[in-house]
């Protein structure tokens, strides 16, 4: 396998539960139980009450593109030979929204609304990604 | 009860904008640091307001690329220069650092602790990134950002961009428009980075998409430089020998950070300080003869003159399209063509949008001069729609 060249995220205890929970092909997102609130990027308290650590709970992968940008012009390190592609901000089911890539599809094809489905790439024995794909179940 | 609109409205006649200085964009410094830059924009400034260093008490700095994790970087650059202040700040607020300065400053003289306020920032452009050092790890960014492959800001910007589309209908040409009438301005500006040189439409349209819908001739181009503006007590003003520029409305917001924290998507605190700073002024949105807005990209002016209130929500893309928003036209947006045209340099970025308003309210906006140029809106955006500053400017106080 050669080597990952695009930036690795470096878990930290406060977020060493999602990227465990990926390595097991589980999307987590931490829920505040007294706010019923969910709550990304991963906060030591709960921003409502102040609370925490706010618990991890799996969330069903399902969402749609709330945004998106096709990236014709890399930048990043090591995405060089991924363009074009599709940098996204995906709507869970639940309500939360994350970053992150639109894959398994034509980047003309992509558009917002559009129901995806999480799916997991290993980019190394540490660090698995959690991705999108296009999925034809509504939602 | 006194609310916090009327305590800011108290503060901000203490004092007015007596001196600017700018350096035209710079590609390479040579051997000039980014203190060195600011330095030279320094000397500018008090030269215009009539000043000696030695008579700076305040102030307010944002500290240059080259020194960007330097702790304590007021009291270095105070020290560098031997100044003696009694208020000094880092305003850690981006391209809203220049609006927010202003504000500040009059807020430390209305205090009483200082009288003549020095205003700076610059940088020698590096390729650390943003948001944090290449060597520094964020801890949201990083992780929840970056292994997607983000291209700097330019991906933020475009996924507010498309949104806006999605949700409003704006389209492409429509935002180019901004680009070009902006660069009708620039064309006879000499800091521009393409004097002389205007752009049509189509041009815009014809330029390399970078990522959509964003394309080249609609983005900002990093640079180096530097910028400052100096804020003297009213009752000084006159020692300056020219016209004094006066804050007459003021208003601050913070949005979210990056855009995966965002709850508030196209929806910003623009649409607080934008009225507020109007109705602080005691004007309304018709009366505005400038609109000075931070121009990253041309749907950070779209979507800034639309939340500030010029036009009903989701309308701004119709709105620039029936408008000529060049110097001459019937709604003049940065007629110093914007950073689009000067580029931006560092956390100088919001600075050109303050020194080109204090030029029109002047009268030295030369052959670009905005006619009847009375008031201006001026608006600094930082980081992503995150930090947002509305002021009016004004020839009277």
């Amino acid at each position: 396998m050669t080597s990952y060249a695009k930036p690795l995220p470096e878990p930290s205890p406060l977020t060493e539960p999602f990227w465990q929970a990926a390595r097991d092909r589980k999307l987590v997102v931490q829920w505040c139980e007294q706010c019923d609130e969910w709550m990304f990027y991963p906060r030591e308290v709960c921003p409502a009450c102040l609370e925490g650590p706010p618990e991890w709970r799996q969330v069903s992968g399902r969402g749609e593109v709330f945004s998106y940008t096709v990236v014709r012009q890399p930048m990043t390190a090591g995405f060089e030979a991924d363009a074009p592609y599709v940098y996204a901000m995906i709507e869970l089911e639940e309500g939360v929204r994350l970053i992150s890539n639109v894959v398994d599809t034509d980047v003309e094809a992509v558009e917002i609304g559009m129901p995806v489905a999480v799916t997991f790439v290993e980019a190394t024995a540490e660090i698995t990604l959690p991705l999108f794909k296009p999925s034809p179940s509504a939602r | 009860m006194r609310r916090t609109k009327a305590v800011l409205r108290d503060v901000i006649g203490a004092g007015a904008i007596c001196g600017i200085g700018e350096l035209q964009a710079i590609r390479d410094p040579g051997e000039k640091t980014g203190m060195g830059l600011m330095v030279d924009a320094t000397k500018l400034a008090l030269a215009d307001a009539n000043l000696e260093i030695s008579d700076i008490d305040g102030l307010l700095v944002h500290s240059p690329d080259d020194f960007l994790n330097l702790l304590y970087f007021p009291a270095y650059f105070a020290e560098y220069l031997e100044l003696d202040v009694r208020y000094a700040d880092q305003v850690d607020l981006a391209g809203a650092a220049a609006a927010g300065m202003v504000w500040r400053a009059m807020a430390a003289i209305s205090a009483g602790q200082c009288r003549n306020v020095l205003c700076v920032a610059g940088t020698v452009r590096d390729r650390y990134g943003y948001y944090h050092r290449a060597d520094q790890p964020h801890p949201a960014k990083s992780e929840f950002q970056d292994p997607f492959g983000p291209m700097a800001v330019n991906t933020e910007y475009a996924l507010m961009a498309m949104r806006h589309m999605h949700e409003y209908g704006t389209t492409s040409e429509q935002l180019a428009k901004i680009a070009a009438d902006q660069r009708r301005s620039g064309a006879l500006n000499p800091e521009s980075l393409y004097p002389n040189q205007t752009v049509t439409v189509e041009e815009v349209l014809e330029s390399r998409l970078i990522c959509d819908p964003l394309r080249l001739l609609e983005i900002v181009r990093p640079t180096s430089g530097a910028a400052a503006f100096v804020i003297r007590a009213a009752d000084q003003v006159a020692d300056s020998g020219n016209d004094p520029v006066w804050l007459r409305g003021a208003s601050e917001r913070h949005d979210g950070y990056i855009s995966l924290g965002r709850a508030n998507f196209i929806e910003t605190g623009i649409r607080k300080t934008g009225p507020e700073a109007v109705e602080m002024a005691g004007i309304r949105h018709e009366d505005i003869d400038l609109v000075s807005v931070y121009d990253s990209y041309t749907i950070t002016t779209l979507l800034t003159i639309e939340e500030a209130g010029f036009c009903p929500t989701g309308q701004g893309g119709p709105f620039v399209a029936e408008r000529d928003l060049s110097y001459a036209g019937d709604f003049p947006v940065n007629s110093h063509g914007g950073q689009l045209c000067v580029g931006q340099a560092g956390m100088a970025g919001g600075m050109s949008h303050v020194t080109e308003a204090v030029r029109q309210l002047r009268g030295e906006g030369g052959s670009r001069q905005v006619a009847g140029c009375d008031l201006a809106f001026v608006h600094g955006n930082g980081g992503v729609f995150t930090d947002h500053v509305s002021i009016v400017l004004g020839k009277e106080r």
